[in-house]
């Protein structure tokens, strides 16, 4: 059965018809195309199509569309700035070279964006366990760390304090 | 596209009891972390749901005044790990809630799914044993409460009846303050891992801090249900902390348990890890009461 869907998508409100039986993966690339939410298992095990709902990371493969009546969503498509400039976290990526194939990236992004919305230092072992709920094939992670350890650290230094966290947002 | 045939978001529990009776092949959904691959499995293809996800009813933590921790059972795994309440006085349940799965499934799984799923793997399982929880189960004919050691009735099985919702999990005062507990688990991976073998010991000291006044010790995957190891318990209790004890229970266990093989790992491994792990969570146990294990 279709049922009216409202939520917030990367600041704007939607009012859209969605099937009860769909996944908000499905929605957000079938409906509102937005692709960098990629399908990669269904299953909640590769991470590949995490965003933020009200600032948490989920797997929206295993996340019913109608559960997000109400709530915010932030995807990749929602980080870049007014202007066009890419958010820090992705621009960290690029100069860690923390890219291969691309597959995993928008879902680490987002799950990167929450940990830096903290506003906290991690250790690199904290960073890599952070992180666990993502696959990637390509890089062994370590590129994936080191962009990470550079943006967290950046972060840190212009608004960081020990919990005093701003709260994981999008662009600032 | 799930292959559900029927879909009801319920708008709180009484509603959700409601829908329950009126549908005697519905099934709960709370996180979906279960209930979700389970029909993309085809294992519940063609279900009918009543989703309790996101009730304001069934979320949060509190400390009654009388000490009971009450934790609603649609709590996520990322707020129990992180509830400054449970860190505070049933650290070895937010540490275990910490190995569920990763960070996503923790935002996603409820404590109340885990338990109510019934698998002998459940990370908050054998904590939830050794300290003695009590499930609130409400239904058409309304609250009861459960022991979690009779709630268990099989692999997969439990006393929840078609129409009960898990709504809260509670944990008297007398069965945390004083102990000091500690969960291990074992898997192949640190992360996205389901347990090869769950161990949760709580260990009580006598006043001289030489001696268990009480100890409690709790499996996971050690049998077909989650259990207690209480003849080994009984066996104890006013033992003085000497190298030897920990042999005792390591035996006392082994003596006690009934692992299955699988393909995660065969019956005569699990029984090594039965015997290890309890001398490792006793021992740290020992050392978060305020003893000293150098044994």
């Amino acid at each position: 059965m279709f049922k009216t869907l409202t939520m917030t998508v990367n600041g704007r409100e939607v009012s859209i018809p969605v099937d009860e039986r769909e996944s908000l993966a499905d929605t957000l690339r079938n409906r509102l195309g937005l692709t960098s939410v990629k399908k990669g298992c269904e299953v909640g095990e590769c991470g590949a199509c995490t965003v933020l709902i009200d600032g948490e990371a989920f797997d929206t493969c295993i996340y019913l569309s109608l559960w997000a009546e109400g709530r915010s969503i932030l995807t990749v498509e929602g980080l870049k700035s007014p202007t066009g400039e890419l958010n820090p976290v992705q621009q960290a990526f690029i100069d860690e070279a923390a890219t291969q194939c691309g597959f995993c990236t928008p879902g680490l992004i987002m799950s990167a964006v929450e940990i830096v919305g903290t506003g906290k230092r991690y250790s690199r072992e904290e960073l890599r366990k952070l992180i666990s709920g993502h696959l990637c094939r390509c890089t062994g992670y370590d590129s994936i760390l080191n962009a990470l350890e550079r943006v967290v650290e950046q972060t840190y230094k212009h608004v960081g304090h020990e919990g005093e966290a701003p709260g994981p947002a999008g662009h600032a | 596209m799930y292959d559900i045939e029927k879909f009801y978001q319920a708008r709180s529990v009484a509603d959700a009891v409601r829908a329950l009776r009126a549908d005697e092949r519905a099934i709960v959904i709370a996180g979906g972390s279960d209930v979700l691959i389970e029909i993309r499995d085809g294992k519940l293809a063609g279900c009918s749901l009543v989703s309790i996800h996101g009730l304001a009813e069934l979320e949060g933590v509190e400390r009654t005044a009388e000490g009971e921790i009450v934790i609603r059972a649609g709590t996520s795994f990322s707020r129990i790990a992180n509830d400054p309440i449970l860190l505070r006085t049933v650290p070895m349940l937010a540490y275990a809630a910490d190995q569920v799965g990763g960070p996503q499934i923790r935002n996603i799984g409820t404590i109340g799914g885990n338990v109510c799923n019934g698998v002998t793997s459940a990370d908050s399982a054998s904590s939830l044993w050794a300290l003695n929880a009590t499930l609130e189960l409400t239904g058409g004919e309304g609250t009861r409460l459960v022991p979690i050691r009779e709630f268990y009735t099989g692999p997969g099985k439990t006393v929840r009846r078609h129409d009960e919702i898990l709504t809260a999990i509670r944990i008297a005062r007398a069965d945390y303050e004083g102990f000091g507990g500690c969960y291990l688990k074992y898997g192949k991976r640190n992360a996205m891992e389901i347990a090869t073998l769950g161990c949760a010991a709580m260990v009580r000291l006598t006043p001289d801090q030489k001696a268990i006044a009480e100890l409690r010790l709790a499996y996971g995957v050690a049998a077909p249900t989650p259990m207690r190891c209480t003849a080994t318990e009984e066996a104890v209790r006013g033992a003085a902390i000497t190298p030897e004890l920990l042999d005792r229970i390591a035996q006392g266990a082994l003596n006690e348990v009934k692992p299955r093989s699988s393909w995660r790992a065969s019956r005569e491994f699990r029984l090594q890890l039965v015997s290890e792990m309890s001398r490792r969570a006793v021992r740290q146990a020992i050392v978060n009461a305020g003893g000293e294990a150098d044994v």
